[in-house]
């Protein structure tokens, strides 16, 4: 074992930027994002991959980013909380909104309360509901069953996985409606 | 809660991979997916000094469905072999069962072949290559070999790969024509260990069984084939008498498994469980089957 760690150059596009820092190879994507990158949206509760408060999405499919090492995310495109909201993306805000459909959906419903482990449900409610965009309430429990939160009793995190899947429903509505968001 | 230091290898070829860990012996780990690695290294219950990253190796990521197996590459993610229908058309219980591996998440990142290799006896897919009467295929400088499941599994979390073997694909065999499967297990939460399951593989020809077996999780230290056959074979599924076989099939996978109690549940509701697990996959596969007429 080396006294001196070799550094690793790291390059990652982190919601749509390229981002690159020199790393020690055992230095995790989660703390990759926090410390070398300065993104502390994304939450680290168990580390060890049980409490999900750390998910993010690798090249659009939710991932823990506390089971990766930054050098094996080279050249991925990563999505974190911060890329949820203010989107360019007009799959995710197709009006110009500033709060993602499931951002908005958590704070009408009052998902949260501390708060810790929302980015993780968010970014898997927003990769989930590309995937399945009418879930029934027992599909939406399902969907959430990797992340843990302890103040909501989950009542209000399933209501807004619902109520999220109403919303992109209605956004898209209002897009086509307005020629695909083109000025009248 | 931080791994300990290591130097990073990421070869590109199966070759280069060999190589790396034929020269660092028994201080070389594999990387794949990583979601069972990485929890042990995060809680420095191991520290190994090289590991072996093979995300970057060319040609591992690939599903084949022969005629006589369906092929998986080392790189294969869960969510990937759950996703593909051809394997889903020639294997149905490796989505079956596949789903049943941790949450969306891991499954994205976890590799079928890595969980294979971990030989967690909590993990899915031992047990269902053991019901598949699967094959692993291990390269080295040495050369390539085979290792049928029953070679494979040496004990909880061993195996019989060489410290300077890399896993590159495992082989699950498709079952005969007129065969159903079912795959259930029980947790805590949906996706967690489960604190039992159970694989059934069910031969029909005719309208009778003649061929039934089943392979288990967490009930047992190594994956373990119990031959149903004696108790099933001959029954009309559905029927009066399959009624009476299944209960004999849960009694016999009672006598076969050896749970161990932990903090989650006592060997004896483990025993209870799987054998109720069992009843439930049987009918399941009996109405797949009674689908077929």
């Amino acid at each position: 074992m080396t006294d001196v760690e070799t550094l690793h150059d790291v390059t990652v596009t982190v919601n749509g930027v390229r981002r690159t820092a020199a790393v020690p190879a055992r230095r995790l994507l989660s703390d990759f994002l926090r410390h070398d990158l300065r993104l502390t949206g994304t939450h680290v509760g168990c580390e060890h991959g049980v409490c999900g408060a750390c998910t993010v999405l690798v090249d659009g499919a939710p991932m823990r980013s506390c089971l990766m090492f930054a050098v094996s995310a080279q050249q991925h495109e990563i999505t974190t909380v911060e890329g949820l909201g203010s989107s360019t993306d007009a799959r995710v805000a197709p009006t110009g909104e500033s709060l993602s459909p499931v951002q908005q959906a958590f704070a009408e419903c009052h998902g949260l309360q501390c708060g810790f482990c929302t980015p993780g449900f968010l970014t898997t409610v927003t990769a989930y509901l590309e995937e399945n965009p009418t879930p029934t309430n027992e599909e939406a429990r399902e969907a959430i069953s990797g992340n843990l939160c302890r103040c909501t009793g989950y009542q209000n995190i399933v209501k807004s996985v619902l109520r999220a899947a109403e919303i992109t429903a209605e956004r898209r509505g209002e897009a086509a409606a307005s020629g695909g968001g083109e000025p009248a | 809660m931080k791994p300990a230091p290591f130097v990073h290898h990421a070869p590109r070829t199966v070759g280069e991979a060999a190589a790396v860990l034929g020269q660092v012996g028994h201080d070389g780990k594999v990387l794949a997916g990583g979601q069972s690695l990485v929890p042990i290294l995060n809680m420095r219950l191991a520290a190994p000094a090289h590991l072996v990253d093979i995300n970057g190796v060319e040609g591992l990521d690939g599903i084949v469905v022969g005629d006589e197996a369906v092929r998986v590459g080392a790189l294969v993610r869960h969510a990937a072999l759950a996703r593909s229908e051809e394997a889903y058309a020639a294997l149905p219980l490796l989505r079956q069962a596949t789903l049943n591996v941790a949450h969306p998440a891991i499954r994205n990142r976890g590799t079928t072949v890595g969980s294979i290799a971990h030989a967690d006896p909590a993990g899915e897919m031992p047990a269902v290559l053991a019901l598949c009467d699967g094959v692993v295929e291990a390269v080295s400088t040495r050369g390539t070999r085979e290792i049928g499941w029953q070679d494979f599994f040496a004990g909880p979390l061993e195996t019989t790969l060489s410290i300077d073997e890399l896993a590159v694909a495992v082989r699950f065999g498709r079952f005969p024509a007129g065969t159903h499967t079912a795959f259930r297990e029980s947790a805590r939460r949906h996706g967690d260990y489960a604190l039992a399951g159970v694989g059934v593989r069910v031969t029909v020809a005719d309208g009778v069984v003649t061929e039934a077996r089943a392979s288990f999780v967490s009930v047992t230290d190594v994956p373990s084939v119990l031959d149903l056959g004696p108790v099933l074979a001959g029954t009309e599924p559905g029927s009066t008498a399959w009624g009476v076989a299944v209960d004999a099939a849960a009694q016999a996978v009672r006598d076969h498994v050896q749970p161990e109690s932990d903090i989650h549940a006592t060997s004896d509701y483990r025993r209870m469980l799987v054998g109720e697990l069992t009843r439930r996959v049987l009918d399941e596969s009996a109405l797949a089957a009674e689908g077929d007429r």
